[in-house]
């Protein structure tokens, strides 16, 4: 089981920790919520819970509770400019269908 | 497939419900846009990557541009170029008259529209208008920048701005098309921006140096309530003067022989570039080529210094007045806050160190610190962020007052009062009979009314009329968190109200104070036609009424066919006139009606003392 953030995703996220001043990693997770079934999750952690699985990826501590790794095991993050729009994406090979603007998803 | 942002821990929004919330700094000569994605707030740029939009608009040709477009017509069509904008917001044609020549425009202003406005080659466009395309421009960048529509946001305005200039800072946004969470004071937004409103309570100086305006602010944060205690600044005073003065140093230096409008443009293009390089170095080369006419140079920081000291010291004085205003000890100043381009000059930060004695902050880039706050105001707004953010409360910067006999202003909610608030006033009536009241509704300090501003005026009428001093009339202001207010007014006895929501008069001039107060005038004399009116009206109506009971319970008995139907003409003439006679016109019919009943009435006291004697003995009556 693995998930993964690209390089640039990894240098952006540990930038946004350190202007953050806290926090120890980047919790990736999903919800059943939203128009095709679930959501993303993408927050920033500061307290781990002991269910936790913990991943290490080019330098990020990225937690994830059990029942959202069965549906990203095997996603990879990320991040990437569209116009002036920027932001995370979560590449997921789990999900058969997503929404028109993608966030949600089916699997 | 979206592009997501990092939340707080437990904060994930639903999907399509995150809400996009924006800072904007709309400035004289600069505005910005910011946000705060992935918790941290940034400002955000073009597709070119320019983070400042020239607040500049163009009029010409059947187009209108913003920012570095229409820069680009300034020298060319200056007349079309819209410019420092900001200056004009909510202010009226006599209040631009005295802003002097700064602005070449041309201005239209007739009696329906008292917003001047700007003649320029696609038509007449006011301030208003003019700041509500700029915003337009940042809103489009922050909507794609962000990938959706913007819910709301916060947008700064000077500290000294009167309701007047907020409301119209307002009414531009709304004309944009977008929600306004709040308007935020410029140095209360810096102050946050660097996390002061999380700190301990203590007063802070803000000292903005722009291109061409300085202004200085001390606040005080008092558990959590930034109060702005004194402004100051100075409105032609900024990093402009700075290339002025070198130029004139490279003009000594060059004896050029012909000085032409381009060459000075060369000139001041070449101080400003040789200012920007002597911030991060000790010396810089200068050169300039110009129709044969050839001239190159070396300015050394200590040169510099010396060039530049006047002109920083000028803001020294307006630091000093709003230190004494707000009687304030240099000593008591906990943090001072570098805001505006210029304060990039080392010089600059050097003079206000040693002015109050401390460090100056200014880690943040000072061109986009306000935008920045704001932006974490407008995070904290939108709901995205509760992480243990207190919600900003800002004070009102002037106080409110209403006018009272004899042109006093008697203030209802005193400056510096946190918003949002509500306060109430009783008043009372001051001749007898007044079945109305002028309520003024004035803005600032000073005791007379002609040297406050006025934001409205409003009646309270048809409150029935009681001896001078008996009515009890309950003005009550109330102000929003944007500083906006509404005004009211009730007459307690009878419940009678009125209501204004203000909409400034964008300040009044002496005379059209003195050709009000003729109309007021003319109007009490309406007053009074119109009451005697209403007065004799009511008159008549209680005469009919009266004529009516009485011939319902002995007109039969005690009347002959000729003399009922003379009194029943009368009383049906008196009916049909009420509404449609004058007051001393309905005096006759009502005297006809009481002559026609006379005898009647002589009867009836006749036939109720025959009524009251019958059967009674003589020494039973006392009379």
């Amino acid at each position: 089981m693995a998930i993964q953030l690209t390089e640039i995703a990894a240098q952006r996220v540990q930038n946004f920790l350190k202007s953050r001043g806290k926090g120890i990693g980047l919790r990736l997770g999903v919800k059943t919520t939203g128009c095709s079934g679930m959501a993303y999750v993408i927050e920033f952690v500061d307290e781990l819970d002991d269910s936790d699985t913990v991943f290490e990826t080019n330098g990020v501590k990225v937690v994830v509770d059990p029942k959202s790794l069965i549906f990203l095991d095997g996603t990879q993050v990320d991040f990437s400019k569209e116009g002036l729009n920027e932001g995370f994406q979560f590449i997921n090979p789990n999900a058969k269908d997503a929404c028109g603007c993608g966030e949600s998803f089916t699997v | 497939m979206a592009l997501l942002q990092i939340s707080e821990p437990g904060e994930s929004s639903a999907p399509h419900q995150h809400r996009l919330a924006a800072g904007i700094d709309l400035g004289t000569t600069n505005s910005l846009v910011a946000s705060v994605r992935s918790g941290k707030a940034e400002t955000l740029p073009d597709d070119s990557g320019r983070v400042l939009l020239p607040s500049i608009v163009y009029m010409g040709n059947e187009q209108r541009l913003v920012g570095q477009e229409a820069q680009k017509f300034q020298s060319d069509d200056p007349l079309n170029t819209l410019s420092s904008i900001k200056r004009l917001m909510g202010r009226d044609i006599e209040d631009i008259s005295q802003l002097g020549n700064i602005l070449p425009y041309e201005f239209i202003s007739d009696e329906i529209q008292t917003v001047p406005r700007i003649k320029t080659a696609t038509g007449p466009i006011s301030a208003v208008e003019v700041s509500a395309e700029i915003l337009k421009d940042l809103t489009e960048r922050a909507e794609q920048t962000l990938g959706g529509t913007l819910d709301g946001v916060v947008i700064t305005v000077p500290a000294y701005f009167d309701d007047a200039q907020r409301q119209a800072t307002r009414d531009a946004a709304t004309l944009a098309g977008l929600n306004v969470y709040r308007l935020l004071n410029e140095p209360t937004a810096a102050a946050v921006a660097y996390g002061l409103d999380q700190q301990h309570d203590g007063v802070i100086a803000v000292y903005d140096l722009g291109g061409g305006t300085f202004d200085i602010s001390i606040l005080r944060l008092n558990k959590g309530i930034f109060e702005v205690l004194a402004t100051g600044g100075d409105s032609a005073l900024g990093g402009d003067d700075i290339d002025h003065a070198l130029g004139e140093w490279i003009l000594e230096e060059a004896h050029f022989e012909k000085l032409d409008v381009v060459l000075s443009r060369r000139i001041l293009i070449a101080a400003r570039a040789a200012k920007e390089a002597l911030t991060t170095r000790n010396r810089t080369e200068l050169s300039i080529n110009y129709a044969g006419q050839h001239w190159q140079g070396c300015l050394t920081i200590e040169q510099f210094r010396l060039i530049a000291k006047p002109i920083i010291k000028k803001t020294l004085t307006p630091c000093r007045r709003v230190l004494r205003d707000a009687n304030i000890d240099i000593d008591h100043i906990s943090q001072v806050v570098m805001v505006g381009g210029s304060t990039r000059v080392p010089l600059v930060a050097e003079m206000v160190k040693s002015f109050f004695k401390r460090e100056p902050m200014n880690d943040l880039d000072p061109d986009q610190v306000v935008a920045i706050g704001a932006a974490i105001q407008a995070d904290v707004l939108c709901g995205n962020s509760s992480d243990g953010k207190m919600l900003l409360l800002d004070v009102l910067p002037l106080s409110l007052g209403i006018e009272t006999m004899g042109g006093l202003s008697e203030k209802i909610i005193s400056r510096n009062t946190p918003i949002p608030v509500a306060k109430a006033q009783e008043f009372t009536t001051f001749k007898n009979g007044q079945t109305s009241m002028s309520i003024h509704v004035i803005q600032g300090e000073r005791e007379l009314i002609s040297d406050c501003r006025s934001l409205a005026r409003f009646e309270l009428r048809g409150f029935p009329p009681m001896v001078a001093g008996a009515a009890r009339i309950r003005v009550t202001y109330q102000v929003d968190a944007d500083g906006l207010m509404t005004v009211s007014a009730e007459e307690l006895t009878s419940g009678v109200t009125a209501d204004i929501v203000v909409k400034p008069s964008y300040g009044l001039t002496d005379t059209e104070i003195g050709s009000m107060l003729k109309a007021s005038m003319e109007f009490a004399k309406e007053d009074i036609d119109s009451r005697m009116l209403k007065e004799q009206q009511v008159e008549a109506k209680r005469v009919i009424e009266a004529v009516d009971s009485a011939l319902a319970s002995d007109g039969d008995s005690l009347l002959g066919e000729a003399e009922l139907n003379n009194i029943l003409l009368h009383r049906n003439n008196l009916e049909q006139q009420i509404e449609l006679s004058t007051s001393d016109n309905l005096k006759q019919l009502i005297k006809a009606v009481e002559v026609a009943s006379e005898n009647y009435v002589a009867k009836r006291m006749n036939s109720s003392v025959v009524n009251a004697l019958a059967g009674k003995q003589v020494d039973e009556v006392n009379l």
